[in-house]
């Protein structure tokens, strides 16, 4: 199984991107990142990420429509390509597969704490 | 949940930052996305957070992928710039003579302004390593003398107490404190003399000791001297101070109870090597004791220091006890008007004069001085750098054309030439740091300080990096903008003379460097002039051979006859004498002087020295009137000698037999009139004075006056011997009347000297700077005295030629620099009473010197241009 080529933080948004759908942008990424995280992002830093996950294809983005609160301005709107559907799904697999080879939790019965 | 008013914008500042850097494609979406995330946060909490998130997330957009692109992206500006040094690199070696002559030039005016900015630097944080150099200040005060109000720094005894009882809260410390003057310590058989001073229990805190041993507080404990670290050593070798006995002045013992760390070079308290208890010295001396316990205001003997507490500033302080001293004088003195403030540390070194009530300069008019010469020098450095980069633009012109041709923005030019500037000046900084390292020593000695490179200091390269690059575009704005100015067409024509602008701007150069280079040369002979005619003043008295020691014990008392006596017999003196102030200074000034036919309004003060019977025949005074003391006259005791200056300031027709009182003494019949003897300033007129006789503990010093028929080693030796038997106590030390004398002149001296200096420079720099634009003219005009020289000129023909031209600027120059020279200098020669004049032909010389330079310059150039085969310039194609 080859490693892919995400890191954490990435794969965290490339994964909000999925579950935003139409409302993924930086603004809203960055929201819903520190919802379900607990911890918040600068919407500097998602969108670093978020460019340069686009850089490595595994998204793409258009301009979305503009709107009043954001004062007339329109948003990029990200959407995951299937190299990042891909590159997901394989991350997941080569997770599953490290758990799985792990004594304590390959039973099928996993306990935390 | 609160709604929040719509009119709360997101902060425009941060936008704009935004704007600033952020990348044009993505302007839209960030500041979209903020403004919606501005409005989030404002919804949830307040406008202030909400602002500050903004901030916050602006700030986070910093990163590499956002921040728009300062450089274009097509050119590769690393290689350009290595391209502009190489082709600057180039140029430079190219014409090596005037590359030499540009980064000889600036490398000498760069050395000048460091060592001038050092000295500057040196003066200016002088006692700032003073830890509370803002709170210190000197207690002073103004009185009004006949009108005229005097400042001085002498305090009377109840001062500081009154101030600690009445104003306490005002201050943090508070100490009077005696005179630093030469004591004699003692230990065992160890006697050597030091200067020191006895002060109150706050002395150590005022004067930030940095305590090696013992603590500040120490000075409290009865009987107790602080001693510096150079005292201890010389004392105590390595053995423990603390704890010993010393003796001072073989009369009051004391214990040591603390070491101080020497005082730094520029401290005002450099020098002072102990502090000892106040307590112990107000209960010894019999003068003592009786200020004490009468507190006199008028009694000026003491100087006092303060430290004003945190909360307050010297304006407010200075209020409140402006009035302490009037309010302590006794009605008869309520006309003295004194006024008591506080002098900042601030102010003591830079700004130590007084006029009439108010500071009136001091040292801080040498350090503007040599500010405005640095300055100066290193504007005619610069000067020859943009003449001879201009001159040789023609030299340069097609190159501009075929860059300008091949796609040149005039900015990349700009640049080019700035950067060659740069290379010449980062190039003429390391000479002249080199220059600096090789000088700073022998410039030490001139200045008399002790400034060290500043190896370590990064505040030293900060500075010289912005000097590099002010420099750089001081020296190469105008070549900068003008060669990139060409158009491409006419210089690749080859029709780029350079017009009537520059050939203007370059004379104009010209002219301001002689300028500055005649007016220095004027200053120099004008300030050496008035040295030497104070120095030839007559004194009114014969120096030669004259000493004093100063009695610093009571332990002379009494034998005053037996060591004259036994000092003539014994052939070391001609004579000797006694008196209360040193040959080369006054000591006391007084009022309170009546004498028939005084306006009553008319209050006039007098220097007061009290001398022995023998001080005429020692110092050789010069008797005009009336006679000198004499033995034979039981009432000479109260009799009184003045000296010219006091009989003209009485108004006395007929002085010898006046009668003049003093406070409510008895009668005192003037014996006698002398002529006037230089004590204090050479440069002022001399006081008034009153001899008055007086062998008590008034009198300070022992005067001698060496047998001029032994060599002064021997008598000095006899003296010595004598002294040592008479009064084995004291260390034998002693002055030269003729060296302290000389002291006086060690400001001015020094300010001839660098004058000197930089006036040399001045002129070598400007010299400089004439010689290689000479040489520029005439390659310029090769072909032209070529044909000349075929037609039939004369080689005294063409050196006329090529040199009047530069004579013409020269002489503008004299006609400019002489009306400012005859008046700044005439301006500076009023602030002494003993002046020169200022001769017509020092103006003259210094024309004429600049004249004879100019013509010696460009005669070395032109003459070789006249002698050159007219073939061979006439031929060569370029």
């Amino acid at each position: 199984m080859k490693e892919t080529r995400l890191g954490d933080f990435e794969e965290v948004l490339l994964l909000i991107v999925g579950i935003l759908g139409e409302e993924a942008y930086a603004f809203k990424i960055s929201e819903e990142f520190s919802v379900q995280a607990k911890r918040t992002a600068s919407i500097g830093s998602v969108h670093s990420t978020l460019s340069r996950l686009e850089k490595k294809g595994f998204l793409e983005s258009t301009m979305g429509d503009p709107s009043a609160v954001r004062g007339g301005r329109r948003k990029r709107i990200y959407t995951i390509t299937a190299l990042g559907q891909r590159t997901l799904k394989d991350s997941r697999d080569f997770k599953l597969s490290l758990w799985n080879q792990y004594p304590p939790f390959s039973t099928g019965n996993i306990q935390f704490g | 949940m609160q709604k929040k008013s719509p009119e709360i914008q997101s902060p425009k500042r941060a936008q704009q930052f935004l704007y600033f850097f952020l990348k044009e494609e993505l302007a839209e979406e960030v500041a979209g996305d903020l403004e919606e995330q501005f409005h989030a946060v404002l919804e949830r909490s307040s406008p202030a957070q909400a602002r500050r998130n903004y901030w916050y997330q602006v700030f986070h957009y910093l990163r590499p992928f956002a921040i728009r692109n300062i450089t274009s992206p097509n050119l590769n500006h690393l290689d350009m710039f290595r391209n502009y040094f190489k082709i600057g690199y180039r140029q430079l070696w190219r014409n090596k003579s005037s590359a030499l002559i540009n980064i000889g030039g600036l490398a000498v005016g760069i050395t000048v302004v460091m060592l001038i900015g050092l000295w500057i630097h040196d003066e200016l944080t002088f006692n700032q390593t003073h830890q509370n150099y803002a709170q210190l200040g000197q207690l002073m005060q103004h009185q009004t003398f006949d009108g005229d109000i005097y400042t001085q720094d002498a305090m009377p005894y109840p001062v500081t107490a009154t101030l600690r009882e009445e104003y306490g809260s005002s201050f943090k410390y508070l100490a009077l404190s005696t005179w630093p003057s030469d004591h004699i310590l003692t230990k065992a058989d160890k006697i050597i003399h030091q200067k020191g001073i006895y002060i109150e229990p706050d002395g150590p805190h005022l004067l930030d000791l940095k305590m090696k041993a013992g603590t500040r507080a120490d000075l409290k404990n009865p009987g107790s001297i602080i001693i510096s670290e150079t005292t201890a050593e010389n004392f105590f070798k390595s053995s423990n101070p603390i704890g010993q006995a010393l003796t001072i002045d073989n009369e009051l013992k004391v214990t040591v109870t603390g070491v101080y760390e020497d005082f730094p070079v520029n401290s005002s308290f450099y020098e002072l090597q102990f502090l000892a208890d106040w307590e112990l010295y107000t209960n010894t001396y019999d003068w003592e004791i009786a200020a004490r316990e009468n507190p006199n205001w008028d009694d000026n003997s003491y100087q006092a220091f303060a430290q004003i507490a945190d909360h307050t500033t010297f304006t407010s302080v200075n209020k409140q006890i402006k009035s302490v001293k009037q309010d302590g004088l006794p009605e008869g003195l309520k006309r003295l008007k004194a006024e008591v403030f506080i002098n900042p540390m601030q102010d003591w070194h830079l700004r130590s004069n007084w006029e009439s009530g108010a500071k009136a300069g001091g040292p801080i008019q040498y350090v503007w001085l040599f500010g405005i010469i640095g300055v100066f020098v290193l504007i005619l450095a610069c000067i020859n750098f943009m003449n001879l980069s201009t001159a040789q633009s023609e030299k340069r012109a097609k190159e501009v054309g075929i860059r300008k041709s091949l796609g040149s923005f005039r900015s990349q030019l700009i640049s080019q030439f700035l950067s060659e500037s740069f290379l010449v000046v980062v190039l003429s900084f390391l000479v002249g740091i080199m220059l600096l390292i090789l000088f700073l020593p022998s410039f030490n000695q001139l200045a008399d300080k002790q400034i060290s490179f500043p190896y370590r200091e990064p505040m030293f390269w900060l500075l010289a990096l912005s000097f590099i690059v002010f420099t750089s575009f001081l020296a190469g704005s105008y070549p900068a903008l003008y060669l990139s100015s060409f158009q491409p067409i006419k210089v690749l024509k080859g029709k780029a003379q350079d017009g009537h602008a520059a050939a203007g701007f370059r004379k104009g150069l010209v002219i301001v460097q002689f300028t500055v280079s005649i007016i220095l040369i004027i200053g120099t002979l004008v300030v050496e002039k008035q040295i030497q005619y104070t120095g030839n003043r007559p004194l009114g008295y014969d120096e030669s051979g004259l000493i004093m020691m100063e009695i610093t014990t009571t332990d002379y008392n009494g034998k005053y006859n037996l060591i004259r006596k036994s000092l003539i017999e014994r052939g070391a003196i001609v004579d000797m004498a006694v008196s209360s102030s040193p040959l080369t200074a006054v000591w006391n000034s007084n009022g309170g002087f009546r004498w028939e036919g005084k306006a009553a309004d008319f209050n006039p003060i007098f220097s007061v020295i009290r001398v022995s019977h023998d001080f005429g025949a020692t110092v050789g005074w010069e008797v005009l009137e009336g006679r000198d003391y004499s033995r034979e006259y039981q009432t000479d005791s109260t009799a009184y000698l003045l000296n010219e200056a006091a009989v003209k300031y009485m108004g006395l027709e007929d002085p010898v037999g006046k009668i003049i009182t003093w406070y409510q003494g008895q009668a005192h019949p003037v014996i006698g009139v002398v002529k006037d003897m230089v004590m204090k300033s050479p440069f002022q007129s001399v006081d008034p004075a009153i001899y008055m006789m007086d062998y008590t503990e008034h009198t300070n010093f022992i005067d001698l006056k060496l047998n001029p028929e032994l060599s002064t080693k021997e008598s000095l030796a006899i003296v010595k011997a004598t002294f040592k038997e008479y009064v084995p106590s004291v260390p034998f030390s002693y002055k030269f009347a003729d060296q302290e004398h000389a002291l006086k002149f060690a400001a001015e001296d020094r300010v001839q000297k660098l004058s000197r200096v930089f006036a040399l420079l001045a002129i070598f720099i400007s010299c400089l700077g004439l010689f290689g634009l000479a040489a520029f003219m005439a390659s310029q005009r090769k072909k032209e005295i070529g044909i000349r020289k075929v037609l039939g000129a004369s080689v005294f023909n063409l050196w006329r030629l090529l040199s009047q031209e530069f004579l013409i600027l020269v002489g503008v120059s004299c006609l400019l620099a002489v009306p400012v020279a005859y008046w700044a200098l005439n301006n500076w020669l009023d602030n002494y009473t003993y002046r020169t004049g200022i001769p017509w032909w020092f103006l003259a010389i210094a024309c004429l010197a600049a004249v004879g330079l100019t013509l010696i310059t460009v005669s070395f150039q032109s003459i070789r241009a006249a002698n050159r085969s007219p073939v061979q310039s006439i031929r060569s194609g370029e």
